[in-house]
């Protein structure tokens, strides 16, 4: 019991930790990589927790998709930026 | 000076709250009400060996749909927003790289595993944790990884659309057959129950899945899709 409280409380440590360098990068693929580790802890926090189901569906759409569909996005925006220079 | 002032009173009332409510927080021993209801009579009147999936597939069926309709309207949205004219696609003719041989022999390897292992998880849906969305957004992690490993690769947009208004389609005429057929819209006992914990069991429930895994796979990689064919 005692161990599995350590760690949860140390993936909600290093979860605030990420989210707070994910606003304070200032590489912003850096950013997005941190916003997907959060969501990575996030679902490993849901399995620990017994919600195996969300845990799922945490790790797929927001570990995995969402953030390639970011780095996406900042692509498509640099391109923007060298076509109006 | 202003705008700061004006934060730190919201952070303060936020901590207010939060700290009234850790206070108050004790552990909930019993289920309450409609749970309750759920988990005791849920295995027996619905044969699905999931609580999870009975809750979100059958009691509260009409959610699903509704989330169904959500991610629909953000990938019609997507495509709209981010579509390109004919003229403009000739224009940005960019020199592609091609991705690496670990990449490609990776890609070739896991790519139909890993679409088998989504067809799992939402035919089993029932039975394990899972479901529809979880499956949907395996297979279109392996169409992702498709689209990484090589830069020529393109989805089939005639079949993708009509699996997913199909599938569509079909998830709405399941649920109303349902209010004739069974006790209400998206009811799974328009089919035979079968033996609990067992494939085809629980009604109407994998073939339910089964629709929403195929429309949430092709929705998802269709916007993936969007995106990628605009950052070229």
């Amino acid at each position: 019991m005692e161990l599995q409280q350590g760690i949860f409380v140390l993936m909600g440590l290093a979860m605030i930790v990420a989210a707070i360098l994910a606003m304070y990068v200032k590489d912003l693929v850096s950013s997005i990589i941190a916003v997907g580790v959060v969501s990575l802890f996030a679902s490993i926090l849901y399995l620990l927790l017994q919600a195996p189901d969300v845990a799922m569906t945490e790790a797929a759409i927001g570990a995995g998709l969402s953030t390639l569909i970011f780095l996406y996005a900042l692509h498509k925006t640099k391109d923007a930026e060298e076509e109006n220079d | 000076m202003i705008k700061k002032m004006f934060s730190f009173i919201l952070i303060i009332f936020l901590f207010l709250i939060l700290f009234e409510l850790l206070n108050n927080l004790t552990e909930n021993k019993k289920l309450s009400g409609v749970a309750k209801e759920y988990a005791e009579r849920g295995a027996a009147e619905l044969g699905t060996a999931n609580l999870v999936t009975s809750i979100v597939v059958t009691y509260r069926g009409l959610d699903t749909l509704g989330e169904v309709s959500v991610l629909f309207i953000a990938a019609t949205g997507v495509a709209v927003l981010l579509r390109r004219r004919k003229d403009e696609e000739i224009l940005i003719q960019k020199v592609k790289r091609q991705s690496s041989e670990i990449l490609q022999t990776g890609t070739d390897l896991l790519v139909p595993i890993i679409i088998m292992f989504g067809v799992y998880i939402f035919i089993n849906g029932h039975l394990s944790p899972g479901g529809g969305f979880q499956g949907g957004a395996v297979i279109a992690s392996a169409v992702l990884l498709s689209f990484l490993s090589d830069i020529n690769y393109k989805i089939n947009h005639t079949v993708f659309g009509l699996i997913e208004s199909l599938s569509g389609v079909f998830y709405v005429l399941i649920g109303v057959l349902g209010i004739f057929l069974a006790g209400g819209f998206l009811d799974n006992r328009i089919l035979p129950l079968g033996e609990y914990g067992t494939i085809l069991s629980a009604g109407a429930i994998p073939l339910i899945y089964t629709l929403i895994g195929l429309k949430v796979g092709t929705e998802l990689a269709s916007i993936i899709d969007n995106m990628k064919r605009d950052s070229e």
